[in-house]
């Protein structure tokens, strides 16, 4: 694989922890990602995703795009 | 200072809690039913004279030393086979033992050079101590009968004698100073569990043999150096002895290789090292060792080591040699300028795995209170962070749960994704040994390794599994555990939640993970997945042991957590025999965890945006610490190719050779203004490195190692570090340097603060350890006397945890133009990315990295064995030599990556783990075709290598 750009990488992180977290519930899904992004994601990355998303979130998966909605905050 | 001495007691210690009382010399004796006589007099402080009995083998009892008189019983039986027995008396010493004693000695000298003066082993001989102890003083029959001494009888060949054999690198064997103890065979037999040794011919013509009559290298051994060791003569003897002489002080210490952690006795002339000697009191090892801790240390003094300072402008600059006051300001000032232009957050550090717990701490307190951020993390990264957050989620503690004494007491073992024989030798050793004795073993792995099938040694189960399917047959072992009912009950009421429970029952019970269904996309026939579940969950203790074939996946995490789940479901946690127990690679992987290496987590694993531990760090430390998480190590190579992150401080690792996607790291380490690089020698980082700094090794400073099972273990000094400095003093310096003043004379002060800052370590000091020889954390008032196994009376984190682990294939896939999966490993004799052992005798062994692969997908390339091949992934291709073997599967290729101009990585992708990262090493999509050499990549690279290297001759001084 070779990402195109750090936001197709970010993005793809954040589906991977998104996909995880869909398994435990539809809850956790949501929320489970945002924990997680939020503990492990240094402030560039999870800036840099925000970002993304404020431009049109490509490639989130809906759950995902949630969570980071909710990042924000 | 002198030799530690380590009392041979003759025979093993016997395991029985009913004791025996028995007079031995008149004095009352009382030891564990099932000692030996030997052993009992021993006890009491009466060395009974003996040859073929020591106390790391079974007595074999063929040398009719040690006989005795015990009253009442006819004749003299041999000391090291009978038993003690209630009421004995004893006798160890009479006149006509005496005489018997005598005799044989005599007949064992009659057969033996008599050049003791000259002899490599004088001093440290066996028979010459017996010779003395019996009162031998004459000899009465010459050489000229038969003989296995000299070369020659009567101007002829003598059939009899053997010449010395030296082909293995470190030791000899010279069968003219044989004495057929059979020691040697015992050790390997017992101790290692290879079986490289045999006794061939009878009687007079008994002979050492190893293998069918082969070299010592070209047999079966793998040179653990037990038979060494267990030889009381001259006849197996180290080839440093030889060179250098006896040695006269020793220091123990701990081994710097892999994290079964083996404790060492370096024996020194001077401040030469002689030898390394396994100790018999090291917990980790208990007196066994392999051939890397054991012999592979002539890196400390191979003179590609760098030992001065070394900075330039540019990468492709040659480098100039500087003073150590020069490199450290100009360090520091690079490091200031930077973040002055690019901002608090543009630098960061790696932590290392082979440094000291002392010196991976003061890494990390640089870069969170000098550097001021949180940019900082450790090799652990690519290797084991999945197993520190899985077992943190479902237990509680970033560790594994066991002692290796539990293997002893275990009735199934499970391995998953590990090849210990390879990767773990000690501990490959203690499991075959429980093994022979009866328990069974499950092999979860692609590849057919050496402990599937081996000399005494049958795997019950192997699961072939395709490589990335690790969450998909671990769980379905558990949806057999579940629907056939095996799980217990009991424990999950008492331990975990059962309302949890239920809900992951429900889950591995869904058709789809089934042995049925998961044998479509493993490949493992369902009835081999059911059978081994049943085993697991029902045959007596069950213990897991896995290594980075679980965690070196898109689903490393998920896969740890399926692992946790199966055990605590069959309630296989928590006392000796059973558990969850992650095989770390490097010696202090373990310890650089737990030192708060992590971006996200200082030192005890706990989350930096926690306030009362990040509160009881600033004060300590006295200053405000960032409470957001920094940069993991891919992260800042992303960083760095985005022009954010522009400086690096890297101690002791090697991140352009272990780090996946070898492209990528150039690229990010290309892209920064100030790569500093501390180490032994110009790894391959360092080719991109401003700023090298030479680092120091083991043998050459103060410290501790924590290894697998949490055992925290002294590392002593023997010798002044020959570049200058021990590791933790450089650090100490660039710290000052950059305006953050550190204060240390010993590190055992940094440890004092360790334990200062870090609850599981709040009672560990040096005295401690001095006094103790090791402990395992959590040590503190809670477990004053530290914690051999975790989770004894519940889980460290309250209940235990069941995760649902839905198996999500990997990205990483085949197809029409990359139809094979890769997968990767090590073996015995070589030591991660090499740069240590790829530098001793050990390279013959291994010399290069070789491709294995199946003879159906090597016919349909055309591919014979020893060809040259082009390994292509999506990534990049190499080119290495095919090795033709049915241990892989077909449509498996299998490498090793310990030489850098393989340069396996190249191959590997940058897919991790979704949790933590974790590169995807064990599962890359691949095509291998013939090639007539190494790829223009290779070329490239061997050029700039050389280009990068260059050091600028020296000004003349003016
Ligand atoms: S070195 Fe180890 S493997 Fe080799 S013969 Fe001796 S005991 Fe056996
Ligand atoms: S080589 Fe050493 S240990 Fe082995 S039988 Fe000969 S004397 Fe004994
Ligand atoms: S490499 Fe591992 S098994 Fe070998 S001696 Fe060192 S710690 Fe022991
Ligand atoms: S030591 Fe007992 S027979 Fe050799």
């Amino acid at each position: 694989m070779s990402h195109e750009t750090s936001a197709d990488k970010l993005v793809y992180m954040a589906n991977q922890i998104g996909k995880f977290f869909a398994s435990q519930g539809a809850e956790e899904a949501i929320d489970g990602t945002l924990v997680h992004i939020r503990k492990f994601w240094d402030p560039r990355m999870r800036n840099a995703i925000i970002a993304h998303l404020d431009a049109g979130g490509e490639g989130l998966d809906p759950p995902v795009r949630k969570a980071i909605e909710r990042l924000r905050t | 200072m002198s030799l530690v001495h380590e009392t041979d007691y003759g025979t093993p210690k016997s395991k029985s809690e009913k004791t025996v009382t028995l007079t031995i010399d008149g004095q009352p004796v009382t030891v564990p039913e099932g000692t030996s006589i030997m052993r009992a007099a021993m006890e009491m402080g009466t060395q009974i004279p003996k040859l073929c009995a020591t106390d790391m083998v079974d007595a074999f009892g063929s040398c009719r030393l040690c006989l005795v008189e015990i009253e009442g019983r006819p004749g003299t039986p041999a000391s090291c086979t009978t038993p003690v027995g209630p009421g004995m008396v004893v006798r160890t010493q009479t006149d006509r033992l005496a005489q018997i004693r005598r005799g044989v000695m005599e007949l064992y000298i009659s057969d033996h050079p008599l050049d003791c003066l000259t002899c490599s082993a004088n001093g440290d001989c066996e028979l010459q101590d017996m010779a003395g102890a019996v009162g031998l003083r004459d000899v009465r029959y010459g050489y000229e009968g038969e003989n296995h001494v000299f070369a020659k009888k009567d101007g002829a060949a003598n059939q009899n004698f053997l010449p010395k054999d030296e082909s293995n690198p470190y030791f000899t064997y010279d069968p003219s100073k044989c004495i057929v103890c059979s020691r040697c065979v015992r050790a390997c037999e017992e101790t290692q569990g290879t079986f490289a040794l045999t006794i061939a011919g009878r009687g007079f013509d008994s002979r050492v043999s190893p293998g069918m009559q082969e070299s010592f290298l070209g047999s079966e051994c793998v040179s653990c150096g037990a038979c060494v060791q267990a030889c009381p003569t001259a006849t197996l003897n180290e080839k440093k002895v030889i060179e250098i002489g006896k040695p006269e002080h020793s220091v123990i210490t701990t081994c710097a290789y892999c994290g079964v952690g083996c404790a060492f006795k370096a024996e020194m002339r001077g401040e030469e090292l002689v030898r390394m000697v396994p100790y018999k009191n090291g917990e980790a090892n208990r007196g066994h060792s392999c051939v890397k801790g054991r012999f592979a240390w002539g890196y400390a003094t191979h003179k590609e080591r760098i030992l001065k300072p070394m900075i330039r402008a540019k990468a492709t600059d040659p480098w100039k040699e500087v003073s150590w006051e020069e490199a450290i300001s100009h360090t520091a000032s690079e490091f200031k300028r930077i973040q002055k232009k690019y901002g608090r957050n543009a630098v960061g550090g790696i932590t290392s795995s082979r440094c000291t717990n002392e010196e991976t701490f003061l890494v990390q307190k640089l870069i969170r209170a000098g550097f001021g951020n949180n940019n900082v993390d450790t090799c652990a990264r690519v290797c084991h962070s999945p197993t520190g957050y899985g077992l943190g989620q479902t237990y509680g503690t970033s560790a594994g749960t066991q002692n290796f004494d539990s293997v002893e007491e275990t009735d199934v073992a499970v391995i998953i994704g590990a090849n210990p024989a390879a990767a773990h030798p000690v501990f490959a050793s203690r499991l075959k040994k429980r093994l022979r004795q009866g328990a069974r073993l499950i092999v979860i792995d692609p590849r057919r390794t050496e402990m599937v099938q081996g000399p005494h040694l049958e795997a019950a189960y192997h699961l072939a599994l395709r490589p990335g399917t690790n969450v998909a047959v671990v769980t379905a072992l558990a949806h057999v555990v579940v629907t056939e009912k095996l799980y217990n009950e009991k424990f999950i009421r008492e331990r975990c939640d059962w309302s949890e429970f239920e809900h992951w029952a429900e889950f591995v019970s869904l058709p789809k993970n089934s042995p049925e269904e998961v044998a479509k996309i493993s490949g493992v026939p369902a009835e081999t997945i059911r059978g081994a579940a049943r085993l697991y969950a029902t045959g007596g203790n069950g213990s897991i042991y896995y290594g980075l074939g679980v965690t070196e996946h898109s689903q490393g995490s998920t896969a740890v957590m399926a692992i946790a789940n199966l055990a605590m479901c069959t309630g296989n946690i928590g006392r000796p025999g059973v558990g969850v127990n992650p095989l770390r690679g490097q010696n202090n992987v373990q310890g650089s965890c737990d030192m708060g290496s992590f971006p996200h987590e200082l030192s005890g694993y706990r989350h930096i945006s926690l306030d009362e531990p990040r509160h009881l760090f600033e004060k300590d430390w006295g200053v405000t610490l960032d409470r957001e998480p920094g940069l993991r190590i891919n992260n800042m190579l992303d960083a760095a190719v985005d022009g954010s992150f522009k400086g690096i401080y890297i101690q002791g690792e090697d991140i352009l050779q272990s780090d996946p996607d070898t492209t990528h790291v150039s690229a990010g380490l290309e892209a920064m203004e100030c790569v500093v690089v501390q180490d032994l020698f110009l790894n391959e980082t360092a080719r991109f490195a401003h700023v090298f700094l030479p680092g120091s090794t083991f043998l050459e400073k103060d410290g501790t190692f924590t290894n697998a099972e949490r055992r925290i273990q002294r590392v002593r000094k023997v010798m002044a570090p020959k570049n200058g400095y021990a590791d933790w003093e450089i650090t100490v310096m660039l710290s000052n340097a950059l305006g953050y003043p550190m204060q240390y004379e010993h590190p055992s002060q940094i440890m004092d603060e360790i334990a200062r800052l870090t609850p599981g370590f709040a009672n560990v000091t040096y005295q401690m350890l001095d006094e103790r020889g090791s402990v395992q954390w959590p040590c503190n008032d809670k477990a004053p006397e530290g914690s051999p196994i975790m989770h004894v009376s519940g889980f460290v984190r309250g209940k235990g945890k069941f995760i649902v682990t839905e198996y999500i294939a990997t990205d990483e896939k085949t197809g029409p133009r990359f139809p094979l999966l890769l997968t990767t490993g090590r073996i015995l004799s070589q030591y991660n990315v090499g740069a240590q052992t790829r530098r001793t005798d050990n390279s013959v062994w291994h010399p290069e990295d070789l491709l294995e692969i199946h003879p159906h997908d090597a016919e349909q390339r055309g591919i014979r064995d020893g060809d040259w091949v082009r390994l292509k992934s999506r990534a990049g291709e190499t080119t290495l030599r095919a090795q033709i073997t049915d241990r892989v599967a077909p449509g498996v290729v299998y490498t090793t990556f310990h030489h850098p101009d393989t340069q396996a990585n190249v191959i590997t992708t940058d897919f991790s783990d979704w949790a933590t990262n974790c590169p995807e090493y064990k599962v890359t999509a691949v095509q291998v075709s013939p090639s007539n050499g190494p790829s223009r990549w290779q070329e490239e690279y061997e050029e700039f290598s050389r280009l990068s290297r260059r050091i600028a001759p020296l000004e003349a001084a003016e």
